[in-house]
């Protein structure tokens, strides 16, 4: 589904992806793990050319985003995008958050879209939100919106880029369970947290980068259980 | 002959009321004032929206060139040094001195019409310069993972800009925008060099009919106090409705 060729991304002369070569397929639920500036961000960021990569390819469905003759905005409809500040548009109520995007590019019509935002308003457990604008929300409550919103576009694959990291500890847990969910339907899903513990009950696959490669992968029992390199023991040994 | 009841008043009051006479009722002279203050809101109004317009599009041009990471391309450039220039020219010199070039040297306009014409385009122009700044700064004080998160559902740079980022810096521009509307309607007072009939020129030719200053000039100035205030609730009013999706 995604696959990633000779992936560099360089901030002036500071690289920091030094060529990724990586296969996601469908189905999988990609755990992305590993310290803060080791790219792991900035490697997801990559994926829906959020961060326009220096050198390398990205084939999302078989086309390559990074050409510039391919539309990006097409592709992004089917690549979702939570964020780690929620980034809600706070002029909007919940379900205009969850409908302009249908609505503008002319894939819904309107009650198509109100419906659809019900629906999924009611998966994530705040139907009586509908009308709230996001200042009215907790943290928990927003991210959960924000999910909402990136489903609504019906995405082959979701991307979340440390989802629970601005979150009160209290609400942690109602946001991975969305995720858990999610995971369970099936959705291909590639995830960079800090939370161990979701890693290792959801991942099919755990990626550990460090210096802006994936220093070593594998599933969630060889990454946690039986580490190999010395960076990922010193890593696991802080983290856990 | 004047009324009994004002024969009546002191010598003091007796002159006032009898320069008030001469000053707006006497030969219809509050015509000249409700004549003048068309015009102003005429120019007011013609220039407030030429100066959004020009604003918010230098804004956007500027704006876009600034969040651009690297060297942006050629043409952004282009324009980015043009709308430079414009700010720096027309923030750089006195309006009245714009009025006198514009009035004289480049449209020289003739009739009514044209003279209106050619006071709003100045006064647009002028005001333009200083809505661009005001824009951009309202611009760039929306965060980036707004910008990103339009981007991330499929929405183009157009449309973000349209439905989440201009809204939002709207909402937070709206006081100092206020501000520029007032600062322009007190402005159109100077459009009286290129001869056009505004407020302030009714109180200057009705003083020169009558040999008094008091009464036309303390008028003006009230009546420009009064608009201001209007414009001020109106802008209220505004505001909290914008503000709506601020409450918790």
């Amino acid at each position: 589904m995604i696959n990633v060729k000779g992936l560099k991304k360089a901030f002036g002369d500071h690289e920091v992806l030094c060529g990724i070569d990586e296969h996601i397929k469908k189905g999988e639920k990609v755990v992305i793990i590993g310290a803060s500036g080791s790219g792991k961000s900035t490697f997801l960021r990559c994926l829906n050319l959020l961060e326009q990569p220096t050198g390398g390819q990205i084939l999302f469905e078989d086309t390559d985003i990074t050409d510039p003759k391919n539309d990006i905005n097409k592709l992004r409809r089917k690549m979702g995008m939570v964020f780690q500040q929620f980034n809600l548009f706070p002029h909007m109520t919940v379900k205009e958050n969850i409908t302009l995007a249908p609505i503008k590019l002319g894939l819904m019509t309107k009650e198509e879209a109100d419906k659809r935002a019900n629906s999924l308003l009611e998966r994530v457990g705040l139907p009586e939100k509908a009308d709230a604008y996001p200042a009215q929300l907790s943290g928990g409550q927003q991210q959960r919106i924000a999910i909402a919103r990136a489903l609504a576009m019906n995405p082959d694959v979701m991307l979340f880029d440390e989802p629970t990291s601005a979150l009160d500890p209290e609400m942690v847990g109602e946001v991975l369970e969305i995720m858990r969910e999610l995971a369970d339907e099936g959705m291909t899903m590639v995830v960079v947290t800090h939370e161990m513990g979701f890693a290792r009950e959801v991942a099919t696959r755990v990626m550990f980068m460090d210096e802006g490669v994936i220093a070593e992968q594998g599933t969630p029992d060889e990454v946690f259980g039986n580490p190999q390199s010395p960076r990922l023991k010193s890593f696991l040994g802080k983290v856990l | 002959m004047a009324p009994a009841w004002v024969l009546a008043l002191p010598e003091g009051l007796q002159r006032l009321c009898f320069q008030f006479f001469q000053v707006f009722i006497y030969e219809d002279r509050w015509k000249f004032f409700t004549d003048g203050l068309a015009t102003t809101f005429i120019v007011t109004i013609g220039a407030l929206v030429l100066g959004v317009i020009i604003g918010m599009i230098v804004a956007i041009i500027r704006s876009s060139h600034d969040s651009v990471r690297g060297k942006p391309n050629v043409l952004l450039r282009f324009f980015n040094a043009i709308c430079k220039v414009y700010v720096t020219v027309l923030r750089g010199t006195p309006l009245m001195v714009q009025l006198l070039i514009m009035g004289f040297v480049i449209m020289v306009p003739k009739g009514d019409f044209e003279t209106n014409l050619c006071a709003i385009i100045t006064l647009g122009i002028n005001s333009g310069a200083y809505v661009a700044e005001i824009a951009r700064s309202g611009i760039m004080s929306i965060p980036a993972g707004q910008m990103e998160a339009g981007r991330s559902l499929g929405l183009n740079y157009a449309q973000t800009m349209r439905f989440i980022i201009i809204p939002q810096a709207f909402k937070n521009i709206l006081p100092a925008l206020g501000n520029e509307l007032i600062a322009l309607l007190k402005e159109t007072s100077l459009v009286t060099v290129i001869a056009l009939q505004d407020v302030t020129k009714a109180a200057q030719v009705i003083v020169s009919k009558t040999y008094t200053a008091t009464i036309p000039y303390i008028s003006l100035a009230l009546i420009y106090l009064v608009l201001v205030m209007i414009l001020t609730k109106l802008l209220g009013i505004l505001e909290r409705r914008l503000r709506e999706s601020d409450k918790r």
